[in-house]
This record gives C-alpha cells, sequence and structure tokens, in this order.
C-alpha cells in the first residue's frame, strides 16, 4: 500500500493535501454545535446534485411535457417519489443550513480581519445559491412557478430605460414560455457546478487564514506546540479525525430531521411545496395569493414594503438588491476591538437578537397578502434591517467590551 | 536573448495592441451568444394580431383573450359604468392618461375607441400579475367606496374600469391598451390598428 502512495506521491501531491487539508489542518479546539453547518451544506449540496442529475433522466424541460413528468416521476418512476422529495425539501434545508452557518459568522465575527474575503466569498455563494433556487422553482411549471417567474423577472422591467428590453431577453419572449423554461433548466443544471466550484474557493480561503471559534481568538497567534506537532497552535487540534467525526455525530443528527422531513412532511404544510404549484402553469388566469418560497420571503417582504414614486417601482427592486448587497460590506462595518458576541458589549448582543427576530418577522409577512397594517411592520423592519448595518460602525465602537482571554475557553 | 536588445516600448506598445485586437475579438464572438437569448422567429412570429368576436359579449361582462401570450381583456361597460368612469376621479393617480400606456386614440376619458368596449393588456404594471375583474359595486373587502373595477391579488394594486391606477397603490401607472381596431360592429382586431401591426 505504502508503496502505491508513494508512486501517487511522485506524480500527484496526494500526501501533501491530506495533511495540509485534513491531517495537519488544525483547527480551534473549541468549536461548538455552530460549526456543524459548513460541512452539512457540503451534504446538502451533494445531495442536490446527485438527487438533480437524476431527476434529469426523467424530466422534460417543455412547457407542454414539464408538468406531466413531475407527476410521473412522482407515481410511476420507482423511488422517484423519494428522490423528488430529497431535491425538493433538499433546497429548503439548503437554506435553512447556509442561514444558520451565516449566522454563527455574524455572531462570531468569522468576517473580520482577516476572513473578509471569505465571508465575501460566502456571499457570492449564498447569491449563487439564491439564483439556482429561483431558476429551479420554474421547472415543474406549475402555477406557483410560472407566476412567481413572471413577478421576478418583472423585476428587471422596473430598470429605468432598458428595463423592458431586459425582461424580454431573460424570457426569450414576451412572457414566460417554453423558451424561458428551457434556459432556466440550462441554469438550473449549470449552476450548481460553479456553486461547488465555489465551495472550493471557499474553503482554500479559510485554510488560507484558519478557522474563527467561538472565542474570536486567533490561535496562529497563541503560543505554540501541541500533542502532534511543536509548531502547531497549541490551541489547534487535527481536523481529521477530530472534527470529521464531530461532523459525522453532526449528519447522523441533521439526516434524522431531514429525513423526518421528507417522509412525514415533504410539502411542509405548502412552505416547502407551495399548494398552487399542484395546478399546471396557466397563463391567463393568477393565483389569488402569489409568494416565493420562504426562503426568498424576508427580501420579497422588503421589496413590497417600499410604496412606487416619480412613476416607476424601481425603488423597492433597488431596496431589495441593497438588503443583499450590504452584505458585503459587513467586514468593515463592524469596528468592535472583539470579534465574538461573547466579548461584545449589550447593545451588540441586543442589536444581533433584534435582528433575527426583524429576519424572522420580514420571512413570516412575505408569506402573508399585503394589507396596509402588514405593509407598515414590514415598513419599519425594513429600517431596522438596514440600521442593523449602517448604525454598526457606531455602536460596535462606542459599547463597553469585556476582555478577551489569551487562550481559548473550554 | 540577452534583456539589452530588449525595446521595451515596443514591447508594451505590443501587448497593448494584442491585448486590445483580442478584447474586440471577444466582443463580436459574445455577439451570437447574447442575441441568442432573444425571441426567436418563432416566438415573434406567434406576436400576431389576434381576432375577438365581441358579438356575445353582455353587458358588464369580461372576454378573455390571449395575444402574444398575454392575456387581453375586453369589457363591454354599462352606463353606470361609464358615468362613474367620467365623474369619479379624484382617487386615481393619472386620470387623463398622460402616461404612454395607450395608443393617442385612446387617451380619453375612457380610454377606448368606443366608449362601450374597453380593450386592455391584463397584466399589472407592478411585477406582471393578471387582476382579478372585479364588477360588484362597494364589496365588503375593496370598502364602500369601490364602483367598480379591477384588484390585483398580489400586492393590492387597484384600477378602475378604464384600467386606471389608484393613487398610493403599488402598481405605478394605468394598465396597458394595446393597439387594436374594429373590423367590424362585433369584431375586434388586437394588435394591429389603421397604422399597421404593433
Amino acid at each position: 500500500m505504502s508503496s502505491f502512495i508513494q508512486w501517487i506521491d511522485e506524480r500527484f501531491p496526494l500526501t501533501k493535501v491530506w495533511n495540509e487539508h485534513l491531517a495537519q489542518y488544525y483547527a480551534p479546539k473549541n468549536f461548538n454545535f455552530w460549526y456543524f453547518f459548513g460541512s452539512l451544506a457540503m451534504l446538502v449540496l451533494v445531495n442536490q446534485i446527485v438527487t438533480g442529475v437524476w431527476l434529469t433522466m426523467n424530466y422534460k424541460p417543455d412547457a407542454n411535457l414539464a408538468f406531466a413528468s413531475v407527476e410521473y416521476i412522482m407515481r410511476d418512476v420507482n423511488w422517484g417519489w423519494l428522490v423528488r422529495y430529497l431535491h425538493s425539501t433538499g433546497a429548503s434545508a439548503f437554506f435553512i443550513v447556509i442561514y444558520l452557518h451565516m449566522f454563527r459568522g455574524l455572531i462570531y465575527g468569522s468576517y473580520r480581519k482577516p476572513r473578509e474575503l471569505l465571508w465575501i466569498i460566502g456571499v457570492i455563494i449564498y447569491l449563487a445559491m439564491m439564483a439556482t433556487a429561483f431558476f429551479g422553482y420554474l421547472l415543474p411549471w406549475g402555477q406557483m412557478s410560472y407566476w412567481g417567474a413572471q413577478v421576478i423577472v418583472n423585476l428587471f422591467s422596473a430598470i429605468p430605460v432598458i428595463g423592458d428590453d431586459l425582461s424580454v431577453w431573460i424570457r426569450g419572449d414576451y412572457v414566460i414560455s417554453d423558451a424561458t423554461l428551457n434556459r432556466f433548466f440550462a441554469f438550473h443544471y449549470l449552476l450548481p457546478f460553479i456553486l461547488a466550484a465555489l465551495v472550493f474557493i471557499h474553503i482554500v480561503a479559510l485554510h488560507k487564514v484558519g478557522s474563527n471559534n467561538p472565542d474570536g481568538i486567533e490561535i496562529k497567534k497563541g503560543p505554540k506546540g501541541n500533542r502532534w506537532s511543536d509548531t502547531a497552535p497549541a490551541d489547534g487540534i487535527p481536523f481529521h479525525p477530530y472534527y470529521t467525526v464531530k461532523d459525522i455525530v453532526g449528519v447522523a443528527g441533521f439526516l434524522i430531521v431531514f429525513l423526518g422531513i421528507v417522509f412525514f412532511v415533504p410539502e411542509m404544510g405548502g412552505r416547502f411545496l407551495e399548494h398552487p404549484n399542484f395546478e399546471p402553469a396557466n397563463p391567463l388566469k393568477t393565483p389569488p395569493h402569489i409568494a416565493p418560497v420562504w426562503y426568498f420571503t424576508p427580501f420579497y417582504a422588503m421589496l413590497r414594503a417600499v410604496p412606487s414614486f416619480a412613476g416607476t417601482q424601481v425603488w423597492g427592486v433597488l431596496v431589495m438588491g441593497a438588503s443583499i448587497v450590504i452584505l458585503f460590506f459587513l467586514p468593515w462595518l463592524d469596528k468592535s476591538p472583539v470579534k465574538s458576541i461573547r466579548y461584545k458589549g449589550m447593545i451588540s448582543k441586543v442589536m444581533i437578537t433584534l435582528f433575527v427576530i426583524d429576519f424572522l418577522v420580514l420571512g413570516y409577512l412575505g408569506m402573508l397578502p399585503a394589507t396596509p397594517g402588514r405593509t407598515l411592520v414590514a415598513q419599519i423592519g425594513t429600517v431596522f434591517y438596514f440600521l442593523f448595518f449602517l448604525a454598526m460602525p457606531i455602536y460596535s465602537k462606542i459599547e463597553k467590551t469585556k476582555p478577551v482571554p489569551e487562550r481559548v475557553t473550554q | 536573448m540577452s534583456a539589452q536588445g530588449v525595446d521595451l516600448k515596443k514591447r508594451r506598445m505590443l501587448i497593448t495592441a494584442t491585448a486590445g485586437v483580442g478584447a474586440v475579438g471577444v466582443g463580436f464572438a459574445l455577439v451570437p451568444f447574447i442575441s441568442y437569448w432573444q425571441p426567436s422567429a418563432r416566438a415573434k412570429a406567434l406576436g400576431a394580431p389576434e381576432e375577438a368576436d365581441i358579438s356575445k359579449l353582455e353587458e358588464g361582462a369580461l372576454l378573455r383573450v390571449k395575444w402574444r401570450g398575454k392575456v387581453c381583456w375586453i369589457v363591454n361597460r354599462s352606463e353606470q359604468m361609464l358615468k362613474d368612469l367620467k365623474e369619479n376621479t379624484d382617487h386615481l393617480l393619472d386620470p387623463d392618461s398622460e402616461a404612454p400606456q395607450q395608443p393617442d386614440y385612446c387617451k380619453n376619458w375612457h380610454r377606448s375607441i368606443k366608449p362601450k368596449y374597453w380593450v386592455a393588456v391584463g397584466i399589472c404594471t407592478h411585477l406582471g400579475c393578471s387582476p382579478t375583474y372585479r364588477p360588484d359595486v362597494a364589496p365588503a373587502d375593496l370598502g364602500p367606496e369601490w364602483k367598480g373595477g379591477f384588484f390585483c391579488p398580489c400586492h393590492g394594486s387597484k384600477f378602475d374600469l378604464a384600467g386606471r391606477v389608484f393613487k398610493g397603490v403599488p402598481a405605478p401607472k394605468n394598465l396597458v391598451v394595446p393597439p387594436h381596431k374594429y373590423l367590424s360592429d362585433t369584431r375586434i382586431l388586437i394588435g394591429e390598428d389603421a397604422g399597421g401591426a404593433a
């Protein structure tokens, strides 16, 4: 065996890569629950790619055939229901896992220097995920697929001057049609591979700067020397086997919940698969209430909260775009002398708590039909969403922080 | 080659020229890939004018016709409806149809060729949903001031029976009136007018 490995190593840096990224990659020893979600996100991505490729073996990207082909997969193909539910539930699971992964970064300051680029690559991954999910949602060609795509593509027509031509160019027709379905399918198949490449870049960047930890302490700047190496950080342990084993526990826990949903509540009461989508797309009839799938609803609520004025409704679109773009600037908005929420002051703790509540409230409002009262709440929620970020340079600087220990805590 | 004989200025010029010509080439190569996304010849052909027969359209009723894959409405408006359109305009954003959302021959208080029949594209100017036809007067959900009109279920935009948008709703403009003409008293051609095809 060792001579075979040696033969490989002379031609490909197998042992070198294994050691650098697993066996001799030293991660902080104080990772907690929140550090499960990076590896879980990769697991879900693999699930989406595998089940997605299997689905394409029976799916027909044709406006006349698409809806029936999905029902065919559900009813006639062996285990088709399982593969399809793994894929549709996997989409929601992907966003749950990623939102928790982003929340981890937010509370422990994992976006702070030297991890700014790591965070930015992560936000790009999030954008690519949203695009993939959006393209994928048109494919079953149900009523919500159709009208959801109609609303989102029309966001582009709100752009002054070029808007109308741009939306025709995106659709390839004057309305959402077979041409749109076909190209969305092409992108839905392409983007996951770009996503996988971005995840690779994300991990390369992570291994360059090293993992943050719940204390927000740079273990590379601390004392050296541990059981395995005299030069490795004293507070680091090898990723493999210590964190690979820990992540397997996370995978087991995740699969219990995930498969429970796949088996017993795959539609999640209309949250994961919306009820109007069990009716084929009908360009002549809009469903009484259109809402995106839950993972987009916080942004949809912000879009709806902004009224049109000066003869254009581009403002809502701009606010929605800004709500994502502002994430790119987070590393430079946080001026706190400490990284982790553990040592930040009361204002930061209150703001992050309110931000999470705000995001959930906006998400809830985005699922419901708009009323004047709800629109007002969404407007307040939108203002707070931006206040959380834009006021951060002030409140993160003026608040009293706790002293950060020299070494990571247990 | 020794470094001494190198003409750095000429080398820079050559690099710039090569990169510049290469960029132009990439630009040309992009044209087919971008243009590929435009509506195909078939999609354009399907945008041909659509004929509608209104002989069986009762007063107060709405007829749906498909033109360019979009839903178009033809509404037969009653005397009372027309009276409300003319007199009840305070709550409208653009009561005189100043924005070019209709052909010039429909820029009037009834937004149509004949006051009675109104033709429109049934797609909300906000984000493209199809508003619901609500001819009922003063229903519980739309309030006592409602004289009949269109209500968009997606984001709550309201329009009157000439497709004029209300103030304070998400939709910024009146509904679009497509070019159309009468082939006879009971037949309307949508998508083409005296000036030719749209």
